[in-house]
């Protein structure tokens, strides 16, 4: 079991998670390759960590998951089933995505972020909503702050508000855009804690970090990402104590 | 002295100010507020689609409103009301008679549309990239993110700025005196140079910048309210209440 999961949170909530299968996705901006055939598959209920240097690709990735920004070529499945000619809108509302800069919005409570797209999005009536949404933040461990503005609140707390915003939708998949890139150091391990729970309790995950600890202990898979591909991808254990490209070897090296 | 009795009788004639006061009051002070808020309506309403259009990621959408923008911030006011208030007015006749209220709202609107179009614009423009974001990956389309999250937050930044609109716009509704109009019609301006005229001396028109005073003032301390909001942000929490009570407690002690 890992050590970084507190186990008292969302370990009791049930998904319904998908698995997720990325194959040749290609973006350019411009004539800017930053994505050249990637692929990558995340069973359902199992975690990806995608690790790399800046400029890799990595954050692009997930965005290309989700449709934030449209892929060139390749291929998305969401539980099996191709969905890059649907509704992007749709194809959101199953991708729950959690950024580095928390982005929650702050002309809002705390409360109001998670009701807000439950009322517009999943048509839930307000009382409907105000429960299932003190119920997420309950989960995260923060109903206290329901009436603050984020704001008022630490970088930590900002960030698991923002994990229970996207749980609300009840998403198939969860995207980690760095998460814990903005936090300052102390507040880090909480967001991590409350991420790796949410692992154990079967949420399929693609997290993009540089918490090597992280990746080591809470990751099925781990895929090192260069220069718009992926380089090497396995178990942890192989990926730290036995990498086999030179780049992946020279990263860990100035990383870890 | 002989200069003070001159300007004395020129701006401080009470006699002449007393007998314009009643017209003043229920008359011009009237007139001017229904053509400063009829136009502050309507021109933000205006300003919100011309910032919307600006804003579209569609050209042709783009270009009509940063066209609109330059033509009527690039005019004298007293060229665009007289331009749309005479110019228009054979065609509106058929439609509420020769009364130039309707033309002189709508010229002072279209005028203000472009300075708040303007405003708005920066002011969405400087929501973080990350808040569309957010919302679209929540699912929210672009419409609806923009309108839920983004346009919100930008309005609240800029309020200090609209504000300042509506002020040049109290005093911009004097120019429709230029239209002509009814002696029920006349706003605060007109009323006091027509006494003026009469007495031979400023004193009304003396009486007609008190009562701008009056409106404009007040409106340039809410500026400045809204303003230390936004840097100081809203209290709203358990917390933030106590900011407010601490800041509070700091004041009582330097009285």
């Amino acid at each position: 079991m890992p050590t970084i999961a507190e186990n008292n949170t969302v370990a009791a909530e049930g998904y319904a998670a998908a698995s997720l299968e990325v194959t040749g996705i290609e973006l350019a901006f411009g004539t800017n390759k930053v994505l050249r055939g990637v692929d990558l598959a995340v069973p359902a209920g199992r975690t990806a960590c995608v690790i790399g240097p800046s400029g890799s690709g990595k954050s692009t990735l997930l965005r290309a998951v989700n449709r934030l920004i449209e892929p060139d070529a390749g291929d998305v499945k969401l539980g099996g089933e191709s969905v890059l000619k649907g509704n992007p809108d749709e194809l959101r509302r199953r991708i729950g995505m959690v950024f580095q800069h928390f982005n929650l919005f702050p002309h809002k409570t705390v409360l109001e972020n998670i009701t807000l797209p439950l009322r517009k999005i999943k048509k839930l009536g307000p009382e409907e909503a105000r429960t299932a949404a003190l119920e997420q933040l309950e989960l995260v461990g923060l109903s206290n702050k329901a009436p603050a503005r984020p704001g008022n609140l630490s970088g930590g707390q900002q960030q698991r508000v923002a994990i229970a915003r996207a749980l609300a939708m009840k998403p198939e998949v969860m995207l980690f855009d760095e998460a814990t890139s903005a936090l300052d150091p102390e507040l880090v391990k909480g967001v991590l804690g409350l991420m790796a729970d949410l692992a154990q309790a079967g949420m399929t995950m693609v997290v993009v970090t540089h918490e090597m600890g992280f990746a080591r202990e809470v990751a099925d898979q781990v895929a090192f990402m260069d220069h718009g591909v992926v380089v090497e991808s396995g178990v942890p254990e192989q990926i730290f104590t036995a990498a086999e490209s030179p780049r992946l070897r020279q990263f860990l090296s100035q990383v870890l | 002295m002989d200069i003070w009795s001159t300007l004395n009788d020129t701006f401080l004639d009470w006699g002449s100010m007393k007998a314009v006061l009643p017209e003043m009051l229920k008359v011009g002070l009237v007139n001017t507020l229904i053509l400063a808020a009829a136009s502050v309506v309507l021109g933000t309403l205006l300003g919100m689609i011309v910032a919307v259009l600006a804003l579209s990621r569609k050209r042709w959408l783009r270009w009509p409103a940063k066209i609109y923008t330059d033509i009527f911030r690039g005019l004298p006011a007293i060229l665009t009301i007289l331009l749309i208030g005479q110019g228009l007015s054979p065609i509106t006749r058929h439609w509420w008679g020769p009364n130039p209220y309707p033309l002189g709202i709508l010229a002072l609107s279209l005028i203000a549309a472009a300075y708040i179009g303007e405003i708005f614009r920066s002011g969405i423009q400087s929501v973080e990239k990350g808040q569309l974001e957010a919302a679209r990956a929540l699912g929210f389309s672009y419409t609806s993110g923009m309108r839920l999250v983004v346009i919100p937050q930008g309005v609240r930044r800029v309020l200090p700025a609209l504000v300042n609109q509506f002020i040049a716009l109290v005093k911009e509704s004097s120019l429709v005196y230029f239209l002509g109009l009814l002696a029920s019609q006349r706003e605060l301006f007109r009323i006091g140079q027509d006494a003026a005229a009469t007495n031979g001396n400023l004193s009304p028109l003396l009486l007609a910048g008190i009562f701008y005073l009056v409106i404009t003032v007040p409106l340039t301390h809410l500026v400045n309210y809204f303003d230390k909001r936004l840097r100081e942000g809203r209290p709203t929490d358990e917390s933030g209440k106590q900011d407010v009570v601490l800041k509070e407690l700091a004041h009582a002690d330097h009285r």
